[in-house]
Order: structure tokens, then sequence, then C-alpha cells
């Protein structure tokens, strides 16, 4: 964890002048020994194959994040708030070290060019940020449903979507 | 590494596009559009039995595909294999793309057991959450609350005694090795050895007695949780933990007869579902299918956690990423959670079980009685819960089937707002069509039981 943290400061560009600490070209901060990168849709791919090269060639994990109701959420300066994140954390198997990656995605396009040409391994993950979340992303090889039926509607994993929302009728026991 | 060399080829050309209800309504599928996708993948065919040779020629094994192929005049035929099929580890549905016996391309159909675990993780508090991701990977529950409990405690800032690291890491040792028995039993029992999945289970029961006898249940605990464990270890732990490893090792020589040094059992596996070190990583293969290549990843070893720094073991890895050596990697592991275990025993602290912070953990019973405030202070800890601070974590740990991770949000309130689980039985499957690709229905039996996934977890 020393080292990711130690990373950061060796990457941020030199003509860099305001406090925000950079890496990979965008801002970066620290949460707990792990450093934390936030590209923008557009710088998303970009970063991420630059991290690839840096030696993150191990995706681990993708999933999607409603912000809706969270009113502590904490950004650095530069990056414009959404609703929606997608969180990808990599993992550096020689250096042994994480990042990650937390791109916002706005309510209104929720849409995020696909890291499957990349990292092969987020095939199943983004489908699932799709399925529960509505997160579509472009140029995924198979953008169908993986955990609800194909015929369901709705993102069970909005904050806007309800628990319990299916009516269950009882019936009463015959003969008591 | 003799995987070095071969070339790595894209895992999306072993997936089947195709949606849910077109695998549903096509039993059988052989029309000339069909038909002309089909020829080109033909060179790939050959290609993968080429991959496959160089295995064979190391190791006797693997049907000769491309005669296979080439002798047969049948139309590739599309069949679901499962969600109810025995071998298929609960209900995970394969479509697979069939020429004769041979599998092509292949798509997991999963969320048959979707309940939206991760949904209601955020309508429950932090001390309510052990309970729910319990329930995920039911083989090896005590990793899913231990990796969700280290997530919170990385939020609070709390540091646990030493006790209770220990005792949670003697607890998911254990569960370790209950889990790879179970998988023990069932590999056995899926290519079958079917007397091995009786004896498995035997050894898992003894395994689940001392879980019984310290957490009050066989499976779904709620044990580990944030701030500690629930409960200290009881009287007597000592010998029945000295009870497990005395007869687990005469129990695993038996296993290594019965199956390891058998020729039917190396011809059904070695060779068979061989993925390669740069394969798995693209596909963020973790645990027993990333180690079968050469590849020594173990979050113990290499980003330790709870105490895995201070006792020894090995990381066992394999050498030709087949289905033997996934199985000869469980088999060798629980010799070495043995060896964990045995050093826990000697070097469990005394001390208290869980942390002292009164912010995360209720009063005392006997100070229950005595105070109002203590008896408020246990009401509310347990009705409202207690507020974590905002802001995000990712942790992970080793579970038997992978990187077990934890990604949560905090809003500072006393519910999390987002809890992801990563779960490493949903991202291995993803390896299926790749290592089924040209094998033979029969070896995809055997490739499917070598990825040990549990579809509790799988669907989440």
């Amino acid at each position: 964890m020393a080292d990711g943290a130690a990373d950061i400061d060796d990457v941020a560009p030199e003509g860099a002048s305001t406090d925000q600490p950079m890496m990979y070209g965008v801002p970066c901060t620290d949460e707990r020994g792990q450093p934390v990168i936030y590209p923008s849709r557009e710088e998303y791919l970009d970063v991420l194959a630059m991290a690839a090269a840096d030696g993150f060639e191990f995706c681990v994990d993708l999933c999607g994040v409603d912000a809706l109701t969270n009113r502590s959420r904490v950004v650095p300066d530069g990056v414009e708030p959404e609703r929606f994140e997608v969180v990808v954390n990599l993992l550096d198997l020689r250096g042994r070290r994480r990042l990650r990656v937390r791109t916002q995605v706005p309510a209104d396009d929720p849409q995020v060019p696909s890291a499957v040409g990349l990292f092969p391994g987020t095939e199943a993950p983004e489908r699932e940020a799709a399925d529960l979340f509505g997160i579509s992303f472009s140029d995924h090889p198979d953008p169908s449903r993986i955990l609800m039926p194909p015929d369901w509607v709705g993102h069970p994993l909005r904050k806007d979507y309800a628990i319990g929302a299916i009516p269950v009728q009882f019936k009463a026991v015959e003969g008591r | 590494m003799s995987t070095a060399t071969t070339p790595v080829r894209r895992p999306a050309d072993a997936v089947l596009r195709i949606s849910e209800e077109e695998a549903l309504s096509a039993a059988i599928v052989g029309d000339e559009a069909d038909m002309a996708a089909l020829e080109s993948d033909t060179a790939d065919v050959s290609s993968a039995a080429s991959d496959t040779a160089d295995v064979s020629s190391a190791r006797s094994n693997t049907a000769d595909v491309s005669s296979a192929r080439s002798d047969t005049a049948d139309e590739p035929m599309l069949i679901n294999m499962g969600p109810q099929h025995p071998s298929t580890h609960g209900v995970l549905r394969i479509a697979m793309e069939l020429q004769g016996e041979t599998v092509l391309r292949s798509k997991p159909i999963i969320g048959y057991l979707h309940t939206g675990m991760e949904k209601t993780a955020e309508d429950l508090t932090y001390l309510q959450g052990p309970t729910n991701v319990t329930r995920m990977d039911y083989a090896s529950p005590l990793f899913n609350e231990l990796v969700f409990s280290l997530a919170v405690e990385d939020l609070l800032g709390t540091e646990i005694p030493p006790r209770a690291t220990w005792i949670r890491m003697l607890m998911c040792e254990l569960n370790r090795m209950s889990s790879h028995l179970l998988f023990l039993a069932t590999n056995g029992m899926d290519l079958g050895a079917v007397g091995m999945m009786l004896y498995g289970w035997r050894e898992r029961e003894e395994i689940l007695r001392f879980f019984e006898s310290v957490t009050g249940l066989r499976m779904n605990h709620n044990y580990i949780r944030p701030g500690g464990v629930a409960a200290d270890l009881p009287d007597g732990w000592q010998s029945d933990v000295e009870h497990i490893l005395a007869v687990l090792p005469d129990r695993l020589e038996q296993f290594d007869t019965l199956m390891t040094g058998q020729p039917i059992w190396r011809d059904r596996t070695q060779g068979v579902g061989v993925i390669t070190a740069d394969e798995a990583i693209a596909m963020s293969a973790t645990g027993p299918l990333l180690r079968s290549t050469g590849e020594a990843w173990d979050l113990r070893r290499t980003m330790p956690y709870l105490a895995y720094d201070e006792v020894e073991f090995d990381v066992v890895v394999g050498a030709y990423g087949d289905t033997f050596d996934r199985y000869a990697i469980r088999l060798n592991e629980i010799r070495e959670s043995m060896r964990i275990v045995s050093q826990c025993l000697d070097m469990m602290p005394k001390g208290p079980y869980r942390t002292e912070d009164r912010k995360v953990t209720p009063p005392p019973r006997a100070r229950i009685d005595e105070s109002m405030e203590a008896l408020i202070h246990h009401f509310k800890i347990f009705t409202e819960g207690f507020r974590v601070p905002p802001g995000e974590t990712y942790v992970a740990v080793e579970s038997p089937r992978g990187e077990l991770g934890c990604y949560l949000v905090s809003d500072g309130g006393p519910k999390p707002q987002r809890v992801h689980i990563r779960a490493p039985s949903f991202v291995n499957l993803q390896c299926l069509p790749h290592l089924m690709y040209g094998g033979l229905i029969a070896d995809a039996i055997a490739v499917i039981s070598s990825v040990d996934p549990i579809m509790g977890e799988v669907d989440r």
C-alpha cells in the first residue's frame, strides 16, 4: 500500500500548480492507503490503458454505484459529481498494489465505454452493472441482462427502485 | 512457465453470443446462417486442438478434436445444460454449441438464485450485515462475514484485539478446509468416484461440528462481526481442533490413494480444461484457477491481512493449468490450512474477543443489569445501529475460491449506501466457455466442477 501512495507523487505532472495530486493526468486521492483516480468518461479508457501499461494488468472488479441519496460523498476538485459512478478496482500483481478508478456517469445519459477490449474479465461485471443500474456500456459484446430475467423492467440497485415492489397474495389455508 | 509460448486466444472467441430467449427456444439449431458462422470457427477448433496437443504430448490425454470434427457430418446443435443438472452445482445453466460430442462455443446463463442481496444489504445496519453476506458463498460463509467486517472496520478505523484476529484466522482456515473437502466430494462425484462424495462430506462434518460448538450453527454462522467475533471460543476448543488435525491426515492419504494416483482419475483430469497464466489474468480469474497456471498469487501471502504474515504456510501452485492441477491445489491447500490451524492453536493470544470500543460493542451483560444508561446503549446499538464515518473502501481476502472483495460506501449513517461483494465464483465463471472450448461434454463436467462455483455467490 505504501508503494501506491508514493506513486501518486511520482506521476504528478511537473507543471501542476494546484494542490490536487494527479495520477495518469487525472485527479487522485488517497483513501485509507489506496490511491483512487477520477477520470471523466472521455478519459476513462485511456486512463485504464495507461494503468494497464503501468502494471495494473489485472482488473479485479467493476461495479456501479448510485449516489442519489448519498449527501456526504466527496470528490476532488475538478470532478463534477454525477448520480452514478462506475468503480473499477485494478491490481498490480508484480508491484502488489491496488488502484481504484471512479468514473462519474450522469443520470440523463448513463453510458460508459466498455473496457472488455482491454480487460476481457470485465465482461460479466459490466453486464451486472448494466443490469442492476441501467448503465449501458457501449461496444459491450453481449449487453444482455445477467442476473435479472430478460423481460424485467427496471434496475433494482438504483436508489429510486423500491424494495418489495412486487405484491404477494397470501391465501388462507383450507380447512382451518 | 511452460505456457508462455502458447498464443493467447481471445476468450471472447469461445463465448456464444445468444440471448436467453434464443437459447430457450432453440433446442436444436442447424440453419444456413449458423453453419456459415460455424465454418469460420473450424480454423479455431483445429488451432485449439493443436494447443491441447502441446499439453497432451507433455501429459498423455485429450481426444483429437480436429479428427473428431472432420469424421462427423452432424450439424452443430445448441443444447441447454442445466439449470437442473446435478453436475452444475446448483442452478447453473450453460447454452452449449455441440458438434457431435465436442463442445464449441458456450455461454453460462446465471441469475436463477438472484435474490438481490446487495440491495438487501443497503437496508440492514452494519451489525446485521454479516447475517446477509454470510448466505452468499454458503460453502465458506465465514469468509463473507470476514470481508464485510474488515471493510466496516476499515471505515470505522477500529482496531480489533489480537485474540479476535487469531480466532478469525483459525475459523477461516477451518472453513477453507471444509470448503475444499466439499469440493473434493463433489468433484469426485462429478467424475464418477461416488465413494468420494461420502468421504468428503464425512470429513467436512467433523469441521462443521466444531463450527456448531463455537457459533451455534453449522452454516451461515454470523460469527465474525464488525469489531471482533460474536463469542469467545468455548471451553475445550483445543481438543476439538486437535481431534480434527489428528483425523484428517490419514483421510487425506486415503483420498490420494482413491484419486490422485488412479490412472482413471488422471485420464479424466489431466490436460482437460487448460488455461494459461496470461489468459487467467486477462479473464480476472483468481484462486486455484489462477494458481493452477503457476502464478503464485495468494492474498494471504502477497497482500497479508489478519495475521497471515506471522504464520508459516506454503502457497500451492500448479504448472499446467488443467483440471488435475486445480484438484491437487485444493487437496494440498487443506494440508497447508492444517499447518496454519495448528499454529493458531499454539499462538492463540489471550484477551478480549471483540473490541472494547463502546461505539461498536455493546456494554457487558453485567453492566446492563445495574445501569440504565448501559441498557439504553445496548438497545441503541441493536435497534438503530452504530454510525460509520462517510467514505468508501475496498477490502479483499483470499477465499477458497479466489479473491473475495467488498466495496463498501458509507454516507455516515447506520446503514451502508452500497455494499458490493466481488464474488470470485461470479468472475471465475467467465472462464468456463474458454476452458470447455474444443473439449468433450464429459470434460465439460470435469471443468465446471474444477472451477468450483457456488451459485449462491454467483447470483447473490
